[in-house]
């Protein structure tokens, strides 16, 4: 195994928790994925796969490492995945160390590679094997398996207290009626049209955005509760860190929640990841083919608020903008047009990024590897120069990022790569420039 | 269950409240509750002064608090709330402050004989139970959520037993949760626990366990069963003899085990929550008996019928013989009963009320807006600004309404054969 900074990271879930792992327990956790869990979707890939390395062109760690074939899609199954189906799971513990740190620290789960394979295989699947089967085995990056941990014990990915939650929610409500007249939170309230969920960062260190959604609910009048149970978290962490079990759990429970509820829809905050967990990942790994109620992701509400006129807008906000394209909602489910109207409807000064829509560039947060944690900082920085040199060409003052991944990463690829740009959700720039009725003036 | 034997059952219409007249005597007026009899309706208030208090009809609470929400009506008719005074929290019964206060409190419900009133509470960084005004004793380092007995007088709730520094994903492994029930852990830790509930008799605790990565099983007063599975789901005490059911997974289906031994062994996509008949002999449960297709299963036999967006918890009616279900596809809501959908949909429906015969069926909802009864599968009456579950008199012969209906908070009382045809 090459001797790279990233191979000298030291990160207890993976350097103490393979000293525990027998080369029995490894083959057999192996053979249980490959063949239990994966066989004919791995096969078709395994078998359609012809080598050919195009794969490697669209992936940003692969551009932004001078072109190491080691980061390159293709490059990372050759040397995980092909290598334990070659070996049957034979296969010892510091090789399970290395394809942890191949799988969840330098490939994102982006998809970007998708499209450049001449037969569209989901290489990023295959990446999610290798993950799930470092899950099994208990070799997941430490933080990231706290991240997991958090979401089996509390529902939520960063260990918020109910008590907490409930008293963010209402201390952030007083927040919102000191700027528009009885801009509620409105909890538990039972028939409402939206179910309004968020993932944890908001009520633990962004309580601000909790506020500002209740003055932007209160504007554009819809009627809409949020609730006071474990469930409001729509975020999954354990998706990413192979723990398909918990994650089925988070998801359920958000869902139940919504029934609970008697919610028309659920309305879901700035976020990429929690928008495919909730809407495609957790769903189908509990049975259902499609979300079992609406979901609407901030990036579709804007828009829809925007076009309808609920929300009118006072004055743009005049700094010169870029955007950043998160994975899931763009790439995934092609949003891409309806953030950029809602950008434009807001902003006087927008400048697109290129590449832009589903080939933009991931933020190499996503995926779960920010929450990687600061031990892998540095690695992903390296991994993503092609993300700061993409911000730097528009000339912006500031990147919005409709995604909290996105938001947290590229404050990182910003300060990393000196940029002098500053990121901001949407909705930051929505209550600065929305018009506020008369009547709704505290 | 309320007990409404003793309910006016003999006025026809009554209107209660004029909400217009709380709005204009309040700055702000929250939502809505109204008592199970009907004759009451409620909803926390804000004064001028920006301090709450709950408005009960025509009437409000003396005291003046500095918040106020969840305001609750209790089966027997109290009204309960949770209030802050003096930057504390506690629950306020019929305007009435419990005697402790709390650094926080959240999740007030009553025990199923509507006797008692349990909540989870915060105290010094400490995390317990209190029901009807009194605190166990000991104080965890977490709770995430809890049951009570259905005489009130005990609760079982999940709690952190040991302290867990920052991402110890070790200590984790190690195991740092278990059940605790009237304030005393069990002696095992682990992974995780959820879901406890109790045995009929109040004497059981039964909760989901998880003991390793991938390993889960269910226990009993900390005693695990022996297996252990890909995944399990909340468990339920059988009625009659106090044997504990729950959804298991294993080989990627879910089955229903009894006692740790699998008793459905249908392949199933996924099962979960679990309902008896009211006298126990009888299983339904949501069920996927294959993968994106949702339906009930009765006794391990699925319904023929399977809907693509969601199925809710089975509902048995009071003999036991027929089983009804909220039902979804393309969006729009109805009612199943024993695998047979109603012919009309609806933007949301609530819980199917069953008839004391259970021949009949009656549930509330919602369209464009506007509320209203149906009654075996057809709507019937005035469409209501809001409108509450109806609810059938003893002998079925009647059927309580209560609903909004131009800033009007009425009471009716109609004969169930003009509702049911």
């Amino acid at each position: 195994m090459k001797d790279t900074p990233e191979s000298r990271v030291i990160d207890p879930g993976l350097d103490e928790t393979i000293k525990k792992l027998t080369p029995e327990h490894i083959e057999r956790v192996v053979q249980h994925v490959l063949t239990k869990e994966n066989a004919a979707r791995l096969k078709v890939y395994i078998d359609t796969c012809v080598h050919c390395g195009l794969c490697a062109e669209a992936c940003h760690t692969y551009l932004s490492r001078d072109c190491d074939p080691d980061y390159s899609p293709v490059g990372k199954v050759k040397n995980t995945l092909w290598e334990l189906i070659k070996r049957k799971g034979k296969v010892d513990g510091e090789f399970v160390k290395m394809m942890s740190r191949v799988a969840f620290t330098e490939c994102a789960v982006c998809r970007r590679c998708s499209m450049y394979c001449p037969f569209g295989i989901d290489i990023a699947y295959l990446l999610m094997i290798v993950r799930r089967i470092c899950s099994l085995l208990g070799v997941v990056p430490q933080y990231l398996q706290d991240t997991t941990n958090s979401h089996a014990v509390t529902s939520n990915q960063m260990w918020v207290h109910q008590d907490e939650w409930i008293d963010t929610l209402q201390w952030q409500e007083e927040e919102a009626m000191s700027e528009v007249k009885d801009a509620r939170i409105p909890l538990e309230k039972e028939g409402a049209e939206v179910m309004y969920s968020v993932i944890a960062p908001e009520p633990k260190i962004l309580a601000q955005l909790l506020g500002n959604m209740a003055q932007i609910m209160k504007v554009a009048g819809i009627d809409w509760t949020m609730p006071a149970t474990d469930g409001w978290d729509n975020s999954n962490m354990a998706m990413y860190s192979g723990d398909f079990e918990v994650m089925g759990r988070v998801e359920r429970l958000h869902w139940e929640t919504a029934a609970r509820l008697k919610a028309k829809k659920i309305v879901m905050g700035e976020c990429g990841h929690a928008f495919r967990g909730a809407v495609y990942d957790g769903p189908r790994w509990l049975g259902w083919k499609f979300p079992p109620i609406p979901m609407v992701h901030a990036i579709e509400f804007y828009y829809d608020i925007l076009k309808s006129g609920r929300i009118k807008v006072k004055e743009k906000f005049k700094e010169p903008v870029t955007v950043q394209d998160p994975c899931n909602t763009v790439r995934g489910r092609g949003l891409g047009p309806k953030l950029r109207y809602v950008v434009n409807e807001l902003c006087e000064n927008f400048i697109d990024v290129n590449p832009r829509f589903e080939h933009n560039y991931c933020c190499m947060a996503g995926g779960g590897t920010i929450n990687c944690g600061p031990p892998w900082k540095r690695s992903r920085m390296v991994s993503n120069r092609v993300k700061a040199e993409q911000f730097k060409a528009t000339g912006a003052h500031i990147v919005i990022t409709p995604c909290h991944n996105c938001h947290s990463g590229i404050e990182d690829v910003i300060g990393f790569y000196k940029l002098g740009m500053h990121v901001k959700f949407i909705s930051e720039i929505m209550v600065e420039v929305m018009d506020v009725p008369d009547e709704l003036k505290p | 269950m309320p007990d409404a034997s003793n309910w006016d059952w003999a006025v026809e219409k009554k209107t209660v409240a004029d909400l217009k007249q709380l709005r204009d005597k309040f700055k702000g007026v929250h939502e809505f509750v109204v008592s199970p009899d009907g004759e009451k309706i409620a909803a926390p208030v804000v004064t001028e002064e920006n301090s709450f208090t709950a408005a009960i009809n025509s009437d409000t609470w003396p005291e003046m608090v500095e918040l106020l929400w969840y305001l609750r009506f209790l089966p027997d008719g109290r009204l309960t709330a949770l209030v802050r005074i003096d930057d504390q929290w506690t629950l306020m019964v019929d305007g009435v402050p419990w005697n402790e206060r709390f650094e926080y409190a959240w999740d007030p419900r009553p025990c199923a004989s509507g006797s008692a009133i349990g909540m989870m509470i915060k105290r010094d960084f400490k995390y317990g139970i209190a029901i009807d005004d009194k605190v166990w004793e000991e104080g965890f380092d977490g709770i995430r959520d809890y049951a009570l007995s259905p005489d009130g007088s005990r609760a079982a709730a999940t709690v952190q037993v040991a302290p867990l520094a920052e991402a110890d994903i070790f200590a984790f492994s190690e195991g740092v949760w278990s059940i605790a029930v009237d304030g005393k852990a069990w002696d095992k830790k682990y992974l995780n626990t959820w879901k406890p509930i109790f045995s009929a008799d109040g004497s059981k605790v039964a909760a989901e366990i998880r003991t390793d990565i991938c390993e889960y099983s269910i226990s009993v007063d900390g005693n695990d069963w022996n297996d252990r599975f890909g995944c399990v789901w909340e468990p339920l005490f059988r009625p009659q003899n106090g044997s504990v059911i729950a959804p298991v997974r294993k080989d990627g289906f879910w089955r229903l085990a009894e006692n740790g031994k699998t008793i459905w062994d249908g392949k199933y996509n996924q099962l979960w929550q679990v309902k008896f008949s009211p006298d126990g002999s009888r299983i339904a449960v949501i069920a996927s008996p294959e993968y994106g297709r949702w339906t009930i299963a009765v006794d391990n036999a699925p319904w023929k019928r399977i809907w693509e967006d969601m199925v809710l918890e089975p509902h048995f009616s009071p003999d036991g013989k027929r089983v009804a279900a909220i039902v979804k596809e393309v969006n729009r809501w109805t009612i199943a009963v024993d695998g047979n959908p109603w012919g009309e949909q609806f933007d949301m429906i609530w819980d199917p009320v069953f008839s004391p015969c259970g021949k009949h069926i009656i549930a509330k909802a919602e369209r464009n807006g506007r509320f209203m009864i149906v009654a075996d599968g057809k709507p019937v009456g005035p469409q209501y600004d809001a409108l509450w579950d109806p609810i059938f008199s003893a002998d079925g012969t009647k059927i309580l309404l209560k609903y909004i209906e131009n800033d009007k908070y009425c009471r009716q009382v109609v004969s169930a054969s003009d509702v049911l045809g």
